[in-house]
């Protein structure tokens, strides 16, 4: 009972560190990237204009669904790892 | 055939669909009414979240919203596309984990507290109404402009066609016509779209060609662009903007709104496991994606094709004559969406900024103000006739609107009646209701859902236009918090989070009413709604984002201060936490 406490707090904590990561990511690209460092960013041309322009309209969406599958396939393997599949 | 015959058969057709499935997906039990019997694969269901999510104003608001605004209107592409990566990471596992039927429901189990969870039903169904009726006015108004009817017969035959799967099906009936409908809707708006960029860029793929060379002019599209706008007194298309917290906190109220919208997270209640509820949200994101990638291409080429329109031979050029005007101005000029006014007499349109310090350009080209009015939400309809392209295509533009429209207020119809029926009646008003008893009810309420939509769509209240400050701040003051800290903290408890959630319900409310009118009634505003007015320059519709930290924090800091929830309800957190043992969506 206590190793099973101790796994699943394990596995919670492995989950939450995974979850912050994404999260870094996610206000990294969107609004880093695309609004408060777009002024730093704006040396870098892409198509007609500048590198926060593409992360706001673009870049930003596409690194979500990049986000996201890594997340699912990452927990699914922790979700084994543990043995807290279903 | 005549467009109208064109337009009918398309519209027909797909109508005809949606029913014949409501038909052969008949919900038999409330697991089937409530979340489709369980048993979604993630691709279905992350199709069928794309179009729940994707409503009239994504299909035609949003690329003429961002045509207007251009970079500064960014903030509603990462803003409805970023809660997905909330959703999938902190909500949509554990509430699916969790596997009852609503939200309210989990709300309610997790603090222990009736007060809860009618606070998040009357939360819930004030959020979901408003949106509803912005639908049914869309699909209101794609009827009367294809298909020659009067908008408040076109909403009867969208409600009816609604109500018959719906009513009928459920989740289940509104599951797998929303999967007929994302594909109808996504080809309508992706077809226009890869002509218009063949086009103006040579590129048939939109997304590549908003960053590709204008052909005829050989500059970057994006370059050109601002060189006309600019020469006719607008802003750079891509001007930064100056109001920063403003942009992040706006773009934040609609990221943990999205993901706060109890419409889009019981759609995550369909799947069979866990596992399916994280990849069903990166499908879901996917499926948006093609949408919300195609949309700033069609937003800047439409704006470029509609300045070359009104000035064939350049911004510092004569403008077109009224009498030469292509055929699609007359027809959009009829429904009143295009309005002209000779100012100075000379018979041309003079489109154009019409600002103090574009003043003196203007009076030496002999200009009197700005002619032509053009609505925004005319772009993504009028794009296949801008673009020359058949009469197909502007059949398809029809029935992929009305798809948009439908098939979210589909979803938030069943968000509406599962509220009433499961977490109203069954929850605390008859807890002893039959299996055969909730079914009805939850039809019945469903069908007065409808009722009251269709007439609030005919008869839209002066807030309607409001939809977006009111749905998304309340989903993101009241509900996202009250889910997120359910999950993430043992130690929160019943008194926080009723506290948490009012406070930042009654905060956010209070400031949007403060500026838009007390219930948006005109006039009663304290506060006009200039940004000068703003505290720290924050709009109402970006206050969302503020509400929801006070409800963390006052959630917090109340829970701190009274007692630690007892022990099964922190057992109960442990078991949305870890996936195994999770089973299918089971009735209490």
């Amino acid at each position: 009972m206590a190793d099973d406490k101790s796994n699943a707090a394990a596995y919670w904590k492995a989950n939450v560190r995974l979850i912050t990561g994404c999260l870094i990511v996610w206000a990294l690209v969107s609004y880093g990237f695309a609004i408060l460092l777009r002024p730093l960013l704006s040396g870098i041309p892409v198509g007609g204009t500048d590198l926060g322009f593409w992360f706001a309209q673009q870049g930003s969406i596409l690194t979500f669904i990049g986000i996201i599958f890594f997340y699912a396939w990452k927990m699914n393997r922790l979700d084994k790892k543990f043995g807290l599949e279903e | 055939m005549s467009q109208f015959a064109i337009n009918l058969l398309f519209v027909g057709a797909s109508f005809a669909l949606y029913i014949g499935i409501a038909i052969w997906a008949k919900a038999g039990s409330t697991k089937d009414f409530y979340v489709a019997g369980g048993g979604v694969h993630p691709i279905t269901n992350g199709m069928a979240i794309g179009a729940d999510w994707m409503s009239a104003a994504s299909f035609i608001s949003m690329a003429g919203l961002i045509a207007a605004g251009g970079y500064a209107n960014s903030t509603f592409l990462m803003g409805w596309t970023g809660g997905y990566v909330l959703l999938a990471t902190l909500l949509a596992p554990y509430l699916r984990k969790f596997g009852k039927f609503t939200v309210p429901e989990f709300i309610g189990d997790r603090f222990y507290s009736k007060q809860a969870r009618l606070v998040a039903v009357i939360c819930l169904i004030v959020a979901s109404v408003t949106y509803v009726i912005g639908q049914m006015a869309g699909a209101g108004v794609a009827f009367s402009r294809f298909l020659e009817v009067d908008a408040t017969m076109g909403l009867i035959i969208a409600a009816v066609v609604v109500f018959v799967y719906a009513v009928l099906g459920g989740m289940k009936g509104i599951t797998y016509t929303q999967v007929a409908q994302y594909i109808v809707l996504i080809i309508a708006y992706t077809i226009p779209a890869v002509f218009i960029s063949l086009e103006l860029t040579g590129n048939p793929l939109p997304p590549l060609g908003l960053f590709s060379t204008h052909s005829e002019s050989g500059v970057p599209l994006l370059t050109k662009l601002n060189q006309v706008i600019t020469d006719l007194g607008f802003n750079e298309y891509t001007a930064d903007v100056d109001n920063k917290l403003n942009m992040v906190l706006f773009t934040l109220s609609l990221m943990i709104g999205t993901a706060g919208l109890p419409h889009v997270i019981i759609r995550f209640f369909t799947v069979p496991k866990v596992a399916d509820a994280r990849w069903s949200a990166g499908w879901a994101l996917v499926f948006i994606g093609l949408l919300y990638l195609t949309a700033p291409a069609v937003a800047s080429m439409a704006r470029l094709n509609l300045m070359t329109t009104i000035y064939p031979d350049g911004p510092t050029a004569e403008a077109i004559q009224y009498e030469e005007r292509p055929n699609w101005v007359r027809e959009w000029e009829v429904t009143g969406l295009i309005q002209y006014e000779d100012k100075n007499g000379d018979g041309r349109i003079q489109l154009y900024n019409d600002t103090e310090a574009f003043a003196p350009t203007a009076e030496a080209r002999g200009w009197e103000g700005n002619e032509l009015t053009v609505n925004r939400d005319i772009l993504v309809l009028a794009n296949p006739e801008i673009a020359n392209l058949p009469g197909w295509v502007i059949g398809l533009i029809a029935a992929g609107g009305l798809a948009a429209a439908l098939s979210t207020a589909a979803g938030l119809l069943l968000a509406i009646s599962s509220a009433i029926s499961h977490d109203l009646i069954k929850g605390s008003i008859n807890p002893s209701i039959s299996e055969k008893g909730e079914l009805l009810a939850a039809r019945i309420s469903m069908s007065v859902a409808i009722i009251v939509a269709t007439y609030l769509g005919a008869n839209p209240p002066g807030f309607a236009a409001q939809v977006v400050a009111l749905a998304f701040g309340i989903a993101a003051a009241s509900l996202f918090p009250a889910l997120m800290m359910g999950i993430f903290s043992k130690r929160v408890n019943n008194k926080g989070a009723v506290a948490g959630m009012l406070s930042g319900l009654i905060f956010t409310l209070v400031y949007i009413f403060v500026y838009k009118g007390w219930l948006f009634i005109p006039g009663t505003n304290n506060l006009a709604d200039i940004p000068e007015n703003w505290v720290l320059g924050i709009s109402p519709l970006s206050i969302g984002a503020v509400g929801a930290i006070i409800n963390f924090a006052v959630a917090f800091l109340v829970s701190m201060a009274t007692e630690e929830p007892p022990q099964e309800i922190q057992d109960l957190v442990d078991s949305v936490r870890y996936p195994k043992g999770a089973g299918g969506a089971i009735n209490h």
